[in-house]
């Protein structure tokens, strides 16, 4: 039971602001929303009408076969697409950042979000199962954030990120930073509407990683490799990352920083302002 | 694991179907999973089996396929099977591999009553 609203919240992932003590939205598994202390909702997500097949049947013995060949995914697919032309049609650029826990997502953001500039305006939803820390870290840096709670979930989905970006305010050709839950495996299979998805690693966890991981590697448009100042105290060989990373997808981008020092943030930076740009035109 | 999040995507997939058809029971459920999918099969198995307890999927028969992977080599076009997301061309050596298939993750069909 939700200690704040009482309602029963089991299963369900919840959305919460820093520095509104008391706004919640829980989003129960028909990703419906039901929220507390503000406004309306915007609306509810009415997939269950969005697409329509007609299964054709024959008889067999037993039973009669549908046919459906459905893609299991299609519903958050199908969210996900609604989400990406939100973005678009408001020149949002979102990207979807992914990672282990503890390779620097956060402090990416925290060093990242200052070199934007006044005409590069951003905004962050952040993943976690629980606590707010993280979106109290970007709060600090005064963006709009929100972070939903996934509770026992191990990624965000289409319809979080949707009702997050529809509770916020979201301007004209910002950039939308997606932190994704800590974990390299099932946020893979997720679309959330994002432009790019952006894959982080750090030097501490091994040059194989992508080979290790390949699905998220696969999926994933660019590759950061973070905290590059540790890398006279570990045993990482940075070409062969980047070799097992081309391996798995020779499509990816590819940017050596150091989040704490600053190292490599420039070119990073650059590549942000671009995207940017382009996403306005 | 993210396979019990599958396994409800796929109960309430099959749970609209049947209503569309008017069925209370569904016999059978056929579910295509390639090996790139990213799905661990004995996992969904158990997901299905424990999110199925109580609703139209509760006595259907289970049956997965899993269709062979296969990649094309984008230097010199060899087709060839994939076991994983990355492989060495055998004709040219390349590691420019495209997915052909193998990455399937779906609903095929259901026996209703």
């Amino acid at each position: 039971m939700c200690d704040t609203c009482g309602c029963s919240s089991e299963g369900g992932a919840v959305l919460r602001r820093p520095g509104s003590e008391g706004w919640h939205v829980h989003l129960h598994d028909g990703n419906h929303g039901h929220h507390h202390h503000e406004h309306d909702g915007h609306g509810h997500h009415n997939h269950h009408d969005a697409h329509d097949h007609h299964g054709h049947q024959h008889d067999t013995r037993e039973g009669q076969r549908v046919v459906m060949e459905q893609d299991v995914l299609l519903q958050n697919n199908l969210l996900a697409e609604r989400n990406r032309g939100w973005f678009e049609g408001r020149g949002v650029l979102a990207l979807n950042l992914l990672s282990s826990p503890g390779s620097g997502k956060t402090t990416l953001l925290e060093k990242t979000i200052p070199w934007l500039g006044d005409d590069c305006p951003a905004a962050v939803i952040e993943g976690d199962q629980q606590t707010m820390r993280d979106a109290e870290r970007i709060d600090a840096l005064g963006v709009p954030v929100i972070q939903v709670n996934t509770g026992t979930g191990c990624h965000l989905d289409a319809a979080m990120v949707g009702r997050a970006a529809k509770e916020m305010e979201l301007p004209r050709g910002a950039v939308l930073f997606i932190e994704n839950v800590g974990n390299l495996v099932c946020p893979a299979l997720f679309d959330l509407g994002e432009a790019m998805k952006i894959v982080i690693i750090s030097v501490t966890e091994g040059d194989d990683k992508p080979l290790k991981y390949p699905t998220m590697f696969q999926e994933a448009d660019i590759c950061i490799l973070n905290k590059t100042d540790l890398l006279p105290y570990v045993a990482f060989d940075v070409e062969r990352c980047k070799e097992n990373a081309m391996k798995v997808n020779h499509r990816l981008g590819w940017f050596e920083v150091s989040a704490a020092t600053g190292e490599g943030m420039e070119a990073w930076i650059a590549w942000l302002h671009q995207q940017i740009e382009a996403q306005k035109a | 694991m993210h396979e019990l999040s599958i396994a409800r995507s796929i109960i309430g997939a099959v749970h609209e179907e049947a209503s569309r058809q008017g069925a209370t029971s569904v016999l059978e459920l056929e579910l295509v999973v390639g090996p790139l999918s990213g799905v661990e099969i004995p996992s969904l198995e158990f997901g299905l089996q424990v999110l199925s307890r109580g609703s139209v999927l509760e006595h259907a028969a289970l049956h997965i396929t899993s269709p062979k992977a296969e990649g094309r080599c984008l230097d010199c076009a060899t087709c060839f099977g994939l076991e994983f997301h990355y492989a060495e061309c055998p004709s040219c050596g390349s590691f420019r591999t495209e997915v052909l298939s193998g990455r399937e993750l779906k609903i095929s069909s259901i026996v209703i009553e």
